[in-house]
């Protein structure tokens, strides 16, 4: 009797859990679920929209002039189109797909040389050694992998000013240079080095002949960026690395907007080191390389002391996967070389004509010697950082990321002699490989519309129009 | 290894293109899409077997490239931009419209 019941509820007790099990394995085999992320928020976007069109009355949310500024278009997605390629550029798939099964499988330290984990990880990472060779024609021994740009450009300043700081104690760099040549630049100034910052004339280049008679015996490095960031011009490399050699002085360029976009030669333009950066083209993050030439031999003191990897320039282990995303992204930029080239080349056409159709707009920098893909145009009368609030949907800066948190004018552009207003009120517009031809239409669109809407609003606009100069007034005040 | 016939090309240009539109990201579909034209035309004129090979083989190592790296831009989806058009019948399916 007793054991019965017990048995009873047992059974009473184990059916319900059953059930619930039963219940549970069902759900998780139903496919019609979309699959969503916490990203996905499109629908509740497209909800909001709706909602909007539905309801009768509009609501006036706000009376700032910027939201009449920024139209909403429904029917359209919401996400902006990035035009900010200097800042950085999206990781291409293919680039993605050689990085996963780093992150899958091949774990090994490619450093290990005893067994097979570290061979097969050091492997991929001397192919990729070789594809980012090849593409400025150096040896594989020549490049050596950094964190990015900013720590080669630091190894060089820093390193070769270091090793030959007993008979050579000057540098020359231009004004216009990315801000971590500029400081590291400043950095050895604190530590005795004396520091040339060249000038450079309104199209954004240096002169040949005050680079050469600034060049003195105790002249150790000279280093000129390949392509500005911000304006995108291009300094005559080749031109700079002959006067180099001949006056034996190492020359170094930043190459981190130039690699895999323009032809590059390392022999061929006498660049004894030259910086590089993955993630300017299209490959991952906290990546970069150096190229230190092995003959004639540059030698340089390593920032960072340690396991001696890397030729004992560089110590530290690397990362496969970012190693081998780099090197595809090196492999991709060599092979896609032509057609990226001429893809970039025709959307900047278009969309430098169609900006500079709008009245009193300027490109900055050299028309002639530039990047197509970095477009950096002033909208006189129009403040550029409103511009920008303006232009939610497109996403785009008004200078090198770096300096965009402060509100102050860039500097390169005050190198090339602009004024102030014009600084403030110039946007850079970066093409890659990944804008598409929609893109820039709409984006030509919506900034003549914005400008318009904007200096309308601007009684400065207003006097211009009335034939007024503006540098003729005597402003109160002052 | 022979040559690819006509059909075996025309299908593997037919399964990049579908696969290339599988990217949910709008710049890697256009970017695909633009890219297996341009190379197929540029491939077309191609007389010499072995290069037909090449072409053909490393054809096929991208698409498998493109398969599952379509299927990984389905799984992390972002908002769709601003150049794109909502297709409202794929999100509203559900609703009962």
């Amino acid at each position: 009797m007793l054991r019965t019941f017990t048995r009873s509820l047992l059974v009473r007790n184990r059916r319900p859990g059953l059930v619930a099990n039963r219940w549970y394995a069902t759900a998780k085999v139903a496919f019609d679920v979309p699959l969503e992320t916490h990203t996905d928020v499109q629908k509740a976007h497209e909800d909001l929209a709706e909602a909007r069109t539905d309801s009768a009355e509009v609501v006036e949310s706000g009376s700032t002039a910027l939201k009449h500024a920024y139209q909403e278009n429904t029917g359209f997605g919401t996400r902006p189109i990035y035009l900010d390629m200097q800042a950085t550029t999206p990781t291409d798939p293919r680039v993605l797909d050689t990085m996963l099964k780093f992150y899958t499988g091949l774990y090994g330290n490619p450093h290990s040389n005893t067994h097979s984990y570290g061979w097969e990880t050091n492997q991929e990472v001397e192919t990729a050694r070789k594809h980012i060779a090849d593409m400025i024609n150096a040896d594989v021994k020549e490049i050596i992998f950094t964190s990015g740009a900013t720590e080669s450009n630091n190894t060089a300043l820093k390193g070769v000013a270091r090793f030959y700081s007993k008979t050579k104690k000057h540098i020359i760099t231009t004004r216009t240079e990315h801000k971590c040549v500029l400081e590291a630049a400043r950095a050895m100034k604190n530590e005795g080095y004396d520091v040339t910052f060249l000038n450079v004339n309104e199209d954004g280049l240096i002169d040949l002949q005050e680079l050469e008679s600034a060049i003195r015996p105790d002249t150790c490095l000279v280093s000129v960026m390949a392509v500005n960031n911000e304006i995108g011009v291009m300094q005559p490399i080749a031109e700079i690395g002959a006067l180099c050699r001949k006056k034996k002085v190492f020359f170094h360029t930043d190459a981190a907007q130039a690699y895999g976009k323009i032809p590059l030669d390392v022999n061929k333009m006498n660049i004894d080191l030259m910086s590089i950066s993955s993630h300017k083209i299209y490959g991952p993050k906290g990546m970069g390389a150096i190229f230190v030439r092995r003959r004639p031999r540059v030698r340089l003191e390593p920032i960072i002391s340690g396991g001696g990897q890397e030729r004992g320039l560089r110590s530290g282990t690397l990362a496969p996967s970012l190693v081998a995303g780099f090197g595809e992204a090196a492999r991709l930029m060599k092979q896609e070389f032509d057609a990226d080239s001429a893809h970039v080349k025709r959307l900047s056409e278009k969309l430098t004509n169609g900006l500079l159709a709008i009245e009193h707009t300027s490109l900055n920098g050299s028309p002639d010697h530039r990047y197509p893909g970095c477009v950096n145009v002033s909208f006189a009368y129009v403040e550029g950082e409103s511009l920008l609030m303006a232009l939610r949907d497109i996403a785009l800066s008004s200078g090198s990321a770096c300096t965009s948190a402060s509100l102050e004018p860039s500097y390169v552009l005050h190198a090339l002699g602009k004024d102030d207003a014009l600084a403030h009120s110039s946007i850079r517009f970066g093409i890659g490989r990944f804008t598409t031809d929609e893109e820039v239409e709409y984006v030509i669109k919506a900034i003549t519309e914005r400008v318009e809407f904007l200096r309308d609003l601007s009684p400065l606009w207003e006097m211009v129009k009335e034939g007024i100069d503006l540098n003729s007034i005597e402003w109160s005040g002052h | 290894m022979t040559s690819p016939s006509r059909t075996q090309v025309l299908s593997l240009y037919k399964q990049i293109i579908r696969n290339a539109n599988g990217f949910n990201n709008y710049n890697f579909k256009n970017y695909f899409l633009r890219k297996a034209r341009t190379q197929f035309r540029e491939t077309k004129d191609l007389q010499d077997p072995e290069t037909i090979q090449q072409a053909y083989r490393t054809a096929k190592q991208e698409l498998g490239v493109l398969k599952r790296q379509s299927v990984i831009s389905q799984m992390y989806t972002f908002d769709k931009q601003v150049v794109e058009r909502i297709d409202s019948r794929k999100h509203t399916q559900n609703s009962g419209r």
